[in-house]
């Protein structure tokens, strides 16, 4: 039993919180663990293949109740709990946050800023298959970046696993479920894919962590947390890191005009 | 079926808002300033309420170009309505242009309730280009997906 374990099942024991939120290994990768009696602590695990975002389940109220919740974090389920605390969206008074170092030691976060800190300091490599992606798109001429999406979203079938596997689209009413106007076709045609995906990323502007947890629930594997990272790293650019969290919800009278004729 | 572009009139949709550019534009009939008749003019309460989904929408349905325009920087009648607004296409057409969408057929401009002159150049200038870039068949294309699948068979 390793550190992880015992620390799960005293918490449990103590009675300090009702449930864990962890990984446990899945047939062929690690997978979500929700953890209420001491006995499937045992079960926890944490290691680099944990990929799942478990921060998906805070805003979910059918899962973590009104009770005492622990979370077992890795970087990006860090960096959504800051993302989501700054859109309070989490209550902080029922949360733990616990991540597991190199060294396979707990550490219990006591506060937020305390959390922010530790997950600056242990920022994962990007994906090398991503950022060679990304710059095969960028030097691609503009009809052929146009054919290459349209091609690829076309397989799109609207299961909306993206939308469900993200931490940060908890809207009760999705724009892609108005009805009245139907802003986007319900059924998956070339163009309502792409709509639904260019909604989806700009809702997403200046608040992605860059989990890639939407490319990693895609059934049909589409390339879609190229287009979240895509949009991160344009914002970087253009308009550093905001404090509030939402670019796009305030404005720099500064911003670039050089489009604007 | 491509039509020649001598013969291609552009079909424009001009996104304005109320208190700047519809009023300049109103300046230009005033004027009697002669300009190209392929726009059609939707008003807007600000700049800062055009959601990037009526862009869309636009193209969708058949439109081949797009002027986007309101007040000047710190003119805004609601204060911060184009700066939001600004911000949101600076991302949208970063956005749009990694998709591959033709972000030459958005003309964004700032024109004012006294700049009907402005207006006339903006809208001439705007039809001259896209005249010379074609009909979007690309996007129009892709939106009949239907039809063009049923015509396959």
């Amino acid at each position: 039993m390793n550190k992880l374990n015992e620390k799960a099942a005293a918490l449990l024991q103590e009675g300090t919180v009702k449930l864990i939120i962890g990984y446990e290994q899945g047939t062929e990768k690690p997978r979500p663990l929700f953890c209420t009696v001491p006995e499937d602590a045992s079960r926890l695990i944490f290691n680099d293949q944990c990929k799942n975002n478990l921060a998906v389940y805070l805003t979910k109220k059918e899962i973590i109740g009104d009770e005492k919740i622990a979370v077992i974090a890795t970087y990006y389920v860090m960096k959504s709990i800051v993302q989501l605390d700054k859109e309070n969206q989490i209550n902080k008074d029922n949360l733990i946050v616990l991540t597991v170092d190199s060294d396979g030691e707990v550490i219990e976060f006591n506060d937020y800023q305390e959390m922010e800190k530790y997950a600056d300091e242990h920022v994962p490599a990007p994906d090398p298959k991503v950022v060679a992606m990304l710059e095969k798109i960028d030097n691609m001429s503009r009809e052929e970046r146009w054919a290459y999406w349209k091609s690829e979203l076309t397989k799109c079938i609207r299961c909306y696993a993206c939308r469900a596997a993200c931490p940060l689209c908890y809207c009760n009413r999705c724009i892609t479920e108005v009805n009245c106007p139907q802003w986007i076709d319900p059924w998956p045609t070339p163009l309502s894919n792409m709509e639904w995906q260019i909604n989806r990323v700009m809702h997403m502007s200046g608040r992605c962590v860059g989990c890639g947890a939407c490319a990693e629930a895609c059934p049909l594997d589409l390339p879609i947390g190229l287009l979240t990272k895509k949009m991160a790293m344009d914002i970087n650019a253009e308009f550093g890191s905001s404090d509030d969290g939402n670019v796009l919800s305030t404005f720099n009278p500064s911003d670039k005009e050089n489009f604007i004729h | 079926m491509e039509e020649s572009n001598d013969k291609f009139e552009p079909r424009i949709l001009a996104f304005v808002c109320n208190w700047c550019t519809y009023a300049g534009a109103d300046l230009t009939g005033t004027s009697r300033i002669k300009y190209a008749t392929n726009v059609e003019i939707v008003r807007f309460p600000c700049t800062g309420r055009i959601d990037f989904m009526l862009l869309l929408k636009a193209f969708a349905n058949g439109v081949d170009g797009i002027i986007v325009s309101g007040c000047h920087p710190n003119d805004c009648h609601y204060t911060s309505g184009n700066f939001h607004a600004r911000r949101r296409w600076i991302v949208f057409r970063d956005m749009l242009n990694f998709l591959g969408i033709d972000v030459r057929r958005i003309r964004f401009s700032w024109v004012s309730a006294a700049e009907g002159a402005k207006w006339a150049e903006l809208v001439n200038e705007t039809v001259n280009q896209i005249r010379e870039l074609g009909p979007y068949t690309e996007y129009q294309k892709a939106a009949k997906y239907l039809e063009e699948a049923n015509n396959h068979e």
